[in-house]
């Protein structure tokens, strides 16, 4: 091998190519006058990443380099910043940039029953080498399957003709659909809670205890009592940041996506009243990049409502992500936001006392603050009144799989997944016989038919080694197995792990080799399944094993 | 909680279970530290004591009742009432599948003898993997110094943190993600290639010998230990040689008080020259006949072609003699020493008094003249003492840091990490060069100024404060003298009207001032950049007057820090190598000192302030100096205006070098005795931050070659002193009795302590670090106010000069490069000259990275390699002055500092051509020692 720099007279490493810091000196600048903020920020990082990515198709080395030069970086810090997220393509010196177009087929489990790798398979063969076809994980369009996406735009029940068409056509945009605008908004009666407290009308002691009396718990998975994050947040020393979570990203769900394409603003004055109630000076909204078209719609519909505000606003700043299921996790996302890799942070302390920039964060899922206008308008009785089986609340089940009609299903807490099935998805496919679901998306475990009548939501699933998380709940049928779904889980924990710590990075490598054979070496899976549960730092790693464990226990005659 | 200091806080007793026991932690402590302290050891991985502990390993996760899964002892701090098991079933199979995982994942073969993996699986009884092994990645032989095998990597990131936040080196990053994870040099570039400045910090991080010395050496058993002190800059870090066969296999960070472990390159690799084939192993003695020319050169390997080889009698013998002859014959003054600063405390207290009472004068000194002098001169003016007020470490302390006319990134690297460590703490850093380079990235304010306008600058952020009203009237009216005329006299100089001179905005010359000026603490460090000017004095005059009047000194993280240059420099100095001061700075022509010196030493001593390095040197070209005595310092090299100084060494009628290789200097010698290495002798050395410290003799000499405490007491004792000194530690016990600053330090303590910072003037004394709290040392105990004005540079550009030449050292290259072109791994990745442009001069001149160029100024041509450098500013060339091939000093201006009689080897004029002719490479330098070893 040869020994040292290329040339013995050059300085150490990489230099700083002029044209490319030029180039990205220029970006920066027209992002600086486009955002008001300062791109040169660490946090921008993501951001500007985006724009080269945006603007060339891939980055190159070398405006990595000079990127790091005009964010005083270190090179190595935007590159494995860049090398972290799936949308960032780092082309180096002599390597070919990927075409300028990309296919994503999506391969998670729901549309692999639809026959996903088929589709990943046809198109990789009729769009050639002039378009690059890659898989990708759930893109949060389950209830569409399969789907694949044509640079950024999302094609529903995806065939080969329909793709070539898009492509062909250069339809790479996401198109958004019908949804309540601003002043349709204002004009029925939104935004009047907020600027009544804002006003002075409505005092912060109330609006807490109402939403304790309503019993809503966080709805991207953990389920904590927001009236009470409300209250420990208000608690700690200012400043406080709030940070808004819609990387949704579980296989299976996409109800933040459903919601955000109907009506943004109920979303948006949600976050502002607990903006106002927990005195929060900044708000940072991280939106999966998968979502371009609710990224299209918020950035109109926040202008709009900054132009001509009901009241005076927080800073409200939209963060994208870069493709990192990681990222849903509630401190990777704060790693996120503030321009690094996404890896989850330790804990204690908590983000409610170290956050955001170091901050006591308020950090909330998108659906959580969806509903607290319906909750204060409607009072605390009326989301607690809702419920089934002895459980209260209601939930949004993203459904999807086997079933006639997938789709996001505002249900009662604790319905069952036979009912939901029956009542609100209009039974399942013809010819497909209910089999086994998962009923909280690829971490929440797999569960056969025979538990079908366990209500659905929060701590009820816990004894059966399996939790409702965000809702997402897949059904498969006597055509598919247990144990397929549980690879395809795995390997998607695999990819998506962050690699931060052993029992997850290698953890979930390894269970994913010892679920290849059709037998399964189940003593061993168990013993590692343990330490990754018992030992990961955050919850992906913890939960990564429930699929092979559930399945080891309620479909032993698929792995024995 | 009110009413306690965050120390206190931390050191509250937190009463917690640990595996049944009740046992009590203090509230800083973490669950891993504080069951270590109570004998319960916890398998650890990623967790190194000393680093950030990261948790990411979870080799350490213990249970803690009532928690739903592990937690990691290393992160976990233990609260009270807590009940934390760390060897039940549930933690133990965790611990032992992170092992069992990991060990999956590494080959058989193992890098390294000291495997943590391996200790901690063989503890826990973790058998053969039952898993798979991943996909291995290839070896990475391509870095001269560190072998990088990440087939071993267990992506534990203490590689990482060691770089980003210990060294703030920022070349290895954790980059893609999952399995995927791999630690990458900046853009996963070879280590080879990459910005990577092989501090070996990760190295002595890495738990498995994934990253590892370069060739094996981390497979041999070393046969000792030997602890010492690193023989280069300034910073003085401690350090372990690991020795086998008389050989010197790798060396280790020490936990010493300026470095706490940390090394850089030549402190980690650059220690090989020690065993060098061309070291001097006997007395050599000029041939007759043999020509004394400016010119004269000699291929080092091959010294008999002109000297002959004698014994140590005949040697010493004759080199005595003829000095002895000199003195008597033509007088004292027509003898002249050079001492080192490279050498220890004891050496060069006997090498100065020799000269002194043998000689007969005081014209002894050495390149503290090239380096510090200015400072040294402007610092005993100002507040009577030339040494630090603060250590480097308490940068730590700071608020801001004002940092000017340095590059300690390549100068003091350890010292730069404290630097870059307190702005990662918060600190803000002002950073004024006229070179931009790494550290710049760091700086809250990063101020490329002009070359040569450093008074213009500095007199301007004075005015500013004057104007503002943010002088500390209180400072200034009890502690110092003169501020009515540093007001009046920096009146003139506007930031409107300064802007323009010195390059910088006026809104950022305020700025600056203001930051400085009402932070809690400032602390200003300099280097050379100010000292090197026929204005260094002046430079150096308002880098003082600024922390006078603004009252930055004398409390913890604001002061006044000249960063030394060698590792003795300063000790060098304390100990008298000064023509016009005897130990510990006490003037000749002060009666009362001689009276002192006289009686310590028994004789009478010459009242007269001697000469300095470069008027020595036009002495001897006017006649009157005839003969020398140069102990480990290579004029020919380092002088300015070098044909000039050679012409000079040519001339003598007698030069005695003692050194450790056949140096340009020696080529001008009469005898050559051959003298041992730092690694090879006992002795003192004395660092930056004034600690006295201990270097300890790990090596047996080669040859005939002896201490040179030896042979400057033969020499002593042929030119009729009557000396009789056992070892260094008679040597120390004799300055304790001339240099109050040291007088309370003890030889015993030196070794049982390794280190003492003085002043210690009574035994037990703690030694202070920060000095001037109360009181400056002078009569009045105030420090004086000496305002400057502009003086420009001695030779500015013109039509036909049009660039300045800006000389200095480079990271890999000690000085002259008598030392490091002889260290393998150091002169591999540094093995050629190279002058520094800026990309778009060089495109303007048509040449590249690598091309041939040529350099002459109105004293001499070199010509060398391109190197394009956008750090250099436009206008300038930087060339280091350690390459024969291309002696930057052949250029440089002798033009002389008034006070410090420095020259100014920071600015002179220059042209530069493409093209050249390349001087041919010699027997040693341009890479060819390592490439015997590993052919390419």
């Amino acid at each position: 091998m040869k020994q040292g720099r290329l040339a013995r007279s050059a300085v150490k490493g990489r230099t700083v190519d002029m044209n490319a810091q030029a180039e990205v000196g220029a970006m920066l600048n027209e992002a600086a006058r486009k955002i008001g903020t300062n791109p040169r920020q660490r946090d921008q990082l993501i951001e500007n990443l985006h724009l080269i990515q945006d603007r060339l198709g891939h980055i190159p080395a070398g405006h990595i380099v000079a990127l790091a030069r005009e964010m005083k970086l270190s090179m190595t810090e935007v590159y494995e910043v860049a090398t972290f997220y799936h949308h960032f393509d780092v082309v180096k010196e002599g390597a070919n940039p990927p075409p300028p177009l990309t296919v994503r087929v999506c391969d998670s489990l729901s549309c692999e029953l639809s026959g996903a790798s088929e589709l990943m398979q046809g198109l990789k063969k009729s769009l050639g080498n002039a378009v690059r076809v890659i898989p990708a994980p759930c893109v949060g369009r389950c209830e569409q399957a399969p789907v694949a996406v044509v640079g950024q735009n999302p094609v529903p029940q995806a065939t080969v003709a329909k793709v070539k068409t898009l492509v062909a056509a250069k339809k790479t945009k996401c198109a958004t659909g019908k949804y309540v605008t601003y002043a349709e908004y204002r004009k029925k009666g939104g935004y009047k809670i907020v600027a009544e407290c804002l006003a002075g009308k409505r005092d912060a002691e109330s609006l807490i205890k109402t939403m304790e009396n309503s019993g809503l718990r966080g709805l991207g998975g953990a389920g904590f009592s927001s009236g009470r994050k409300w209250r420990i947040v208000r608690g700690e020393k200012g400043p406080r940041v709030m940070a808004v979570n819609i990387d949704e990203g579980e296989p299976g769900t996409f109800k933040d996506r459903h919601y955000l394409e109907r009506d943004p603003h109920r979303f948006i004055e949600g976050m502002l009243i607990a903006a106002w109630t927990v005195q929060i000076s900044e708000v940072y909204v991280y939106l999966r990049d998968e979502y371009a078209g609710v990224r299209a719609i918020l950035e109109k519909e926040i202008a709009a409502l900054q132009k001509n505000p009901p009241c005076p606003l927080p800073p409200i700043f939209l963060r994208r992500g870069a493709g990192a299921y990681i990222c849903g996790e509630e401190s990777a996302m704060i790693e996120s936001i503030e321009g690094k890799r996404g890896m989850p942070r330790l804990r204690p302390p908590y983000v409610a006392q170290v956050g955001l920039f170091g901050y006591p964060t308020l950090e909330h899922n998108m659906e959580t603050l969806y509903w607290v206008r319906d909750i204060l308008e409607k009072g605390a009785e009326w989301f607690a009144g809702h419920g089934r089986h002895g459980r209260k609340g209601l939930r949004s089940f993203s459904v999807s799989g086997r079933v006639k009609k997938p789709g996001v299903h505002l249900a009662p807490a604790g319905i069952t997944v036979r009912e939901l099935i029956d009542e609100y998805c209009g039974g399942m496919l013809p010819g497909h016989q209910f089999y086994g679901y998962l009923p909280g998306g690829a971490s929440g475990g797999i569960l056969p038919a025979s538990l079908g009548d366990v209500p659905l939501d929060f701590d009820t699933l816990h004894e059966y080694g399996c939790f409702i998380g965000s809702a997402a709940v897949i059904i498969f049928s006597d055509k598919d197995k247990a144990r397929d779904a549980a690879r395809n889980v795995m390997k998607f924990f695999s990819e998506e792990s962050c690699g931060q710590c052993t029992p997850c990075r290698v953890g979930t490598a390894k269970a994913l080799q010892l679920m290849g054979g059709a037998r399964w070496d189940q003593a061993l899976l168990e013993e590692l399944s343990g330490a990754m549960a018992d030992a990961s730092i955050c919850g992906l790693g913890q939960a990564a094993p429930n699929p092979v464990r559930t399945v080891m226990k309620y479909f032993p005659k698929e792995v024995g | 909680m009110t009413g306690m200091s965050k120390d206190e806080l931390a050191a509250m007793p937190v009463e917690f279970k640990l595996n049944g026991n009740d046992v009590v932690a203090y509230a800083s402590e973490t669950i891993i530290q504080a069951a270590k302290r109570h004998g319960v050891e916890i398998p650890h991985l990623c967790y190194k004591e000393g680093m950030r502990p990261d948790g990411n390993c979870r080799a350490c996760v213990v249970e803690v009742k009532g928690e739903r899964v592990l937690a990691a002892s290393c992160c976990r701090n233990p609260s009270p009432g807590m009940e934390v098991t760390t060897n039940n079933a549930r933690a133990l199979a965790s611990q032992k599948m992170v092992m069992e995982l990991l060990l999956a994942d590494i080959p058989e073969q193992r890098h390294t003898m000291n495997s943590e993996l391996d200790h901690w699986a063989g503890k826990l009884k973790v058998g053969k993997p039952r898993f798979k092994s991943r996909h291995q990645p290839a070896a990475d032989f391509s870095h001269h110094g560190i072998a990088v095998n990440l087939d071993s990597c267990i992506q534990c990131t203490r590689c990482v943190r060691a770089c980003r936040e210990e060294q703030v080196n920022d070349v290895i990053g954790y980059a893609f993600r999952g399995e995927h994870s791999q630690i990458v040099f900046d853009l996963g570039d070879p280590m080879g290639e990459s910005t990577c400045v092989a501090c070996g910090e990760c190295v002595q991080a890495c738990p498995t010998g994934a990253l590892m010395p370069a060739r094996k050496v981390g497979l041999q058993k070393p046969d000792k230990r030997v602890h010492s002190v690193c023989p280069y800059c300034g910073v003085g870090c401690q350090l372990t040689y690991n020795i086998k066969d008389n050989k010197i296999l790798h060396v280790d960070g020490r936990d010493g008080p300026s470095n706490h472990g940390r090394l850089c390159v030549k402190g980690r690799y650059g220690f090989d020259y020690a065993h060098h084939p061309q070291r001097l192993t006997k007395p050599l003695i000029r041939k007759p006949g043999v020509p004394k020319r400016a010119d004269f050169a000699m291929d080092p390997a091959n010294p008999l072609e002109h000297f002959r080889e004698a014994s140590w009698e005949e040697a010493l013998d004759l080199a005595a003699g003829k000095l002895r002859e000199i003195r008597d014959s033509r007088g004292s003054k027509a003898l002249a020493g050079f001492g080192s600063a490279k050498g220890t405390n004891e050496e060069a207290y006997l090498f100065q008094k020799l000269v002194r009472t043998g000689f007969g004068s005081n014209n002894v000194d050495h390149c503290t003249r090239l380096c510090h002098a200015s400072s040294v001169a402007a610092l005993m003016e100002g507040v009577a003492s030339g040494a630090v007020s603060n250590q480097v470490n308490d940068v730590a302390r700071a608020e801001v840091i004002f940092l000017i006319g340095a590059n300690p990134l390549s100068n003091h690297p350890v010292a730069a990490t404290w630097i870059k460590n307190a702005v990662k703490n918060g600190a803000k850093l002002i950073y004024a060069d006229p070179r931009r380079n790494e550290l710049s990235r760091h700086a809250a304010y990063a101020l490329q100024f002009k070359p040569d306008t450093d008074v213009a600058l500095l007199n301007a952020m004075m005015h500013v404060i004057v104007h503002e009203g943010l002088v500390d009237k209180d400072f200034i009216k009890s502690r110092t003298i003169g501020y009515e005329d540093l007001k009046k006299n920096v009146e003139g100089y506007s930031p409107e009207a300064m802007a323009p001179v010195c390059g910088i905005p006026a809104e950022t010359i305020k700025e600056v001032a203001r930051v400085y000026a009402t932070s809690k603490a400032s602390m200003i460090l300099w280097g050379m950049g100010i000292s090197q000017h026929i204005h260094g004095t002046d430079n150096a005059r308002c880098l003082i007057a600024l922390c006078l009047m603004t009252g930055q000194i004398g409390k913890p993280g604001s002061g006044l820090h000249p960063l030394r240059g060698q590792n003795n420099v300063q000790g060098a100095s304390d100990s008298g190598l000064i023509p016009m001061v005897f130990p510990d700075y006490q003037r000749v022509d002060n009666p009362q000192a001689r009276e002192r010196f006289e009686k310590l030493w028994g004789t009478s001593l010459d009242p007269n302030p001697g000469l300095t390095v470069v008027e020595i040197v036009h002495a001897i070209l006017d006649g009157d100096i005839r003969g020398m005595y140069v102990m480990g310092e290579n004029p020919a090299m380092s002088d300015p205006d070098a044909n000039h100084a050679r012409e000079a060494l040519a001339k003598l009628d007698w030069l005695v070098v003692q050194e450790i290789f056949l140096t340009e200097t020696c080529y001008h010698a009469d005898v050559i005795l051959p003298a041992t290495a730092w690694p090879e002798k006992d002795g003192t050395v004395t660092n930056t931050d004034r600690m006295v410290q201990l270097g300890r003799k790990a090596l047996d000499a080669p040859g005939e070659a002896k201490p040179d405490l030896w042979i400057i007491q033969e020499l002593a004792r042929r030119i009729g002193l009557d000396w009789n000194y056992a070892g260094p530690s008679d040597v120390f016990n004799e300055m304790r009795k001339g240099m109050n600053s040291i007088a309370g330090i003890t030889w015993e303590r030196l070794e049982s302590e390794s280190c003492v910072t003085y002043p210690c003037e009574n035994e037990g004394d703690p030694g202070q670090t920060t000095v001037f709290i109360d009181k400056f040392p002078t009569p009045s105990g105030r420090a004086k106010f000496v305002p400057a004005d502009v003086i420009p540079a001695n030779e500015r550009p013109d039509r036909e000069y049009g660039f300045v030449l800006i000389t200095g050292r480079q990271l890999e290259h000690w000085h002259t490069g008598a030392m490091t072109r002889r260290a393998g791994v150091l002169d591999a990745i540094e093995p050629e000259p190279t002058a520094s442009m800026h990309p778009l001069d060089l495109d303007k001149l048509g040449a590249k990275t690598g091309d041939v160029i040529t350099v002459a100024s109105r004293r001499g041509i070199i010509s060398l390699f391109a190197r394009a450098d956008d750090g250099t500013p436009r206008g300038a060339v930087f060339i280091p002055f350690c390459y024969y091939e291309a002696a930057a000093n052949l250029l440089t201006n002798p033009a002389l500092d008034p006070f410090g009689k420095i020259p100014e080897f920071k600015y002179c004029a220059v042209k530069v051509t493409r093209g050249g002719e390349l001087t041919p490479r010699s027997s040693y330098g341009g890479g060819q020692l390592l490439a015997k070893i590993t052919p390419a």
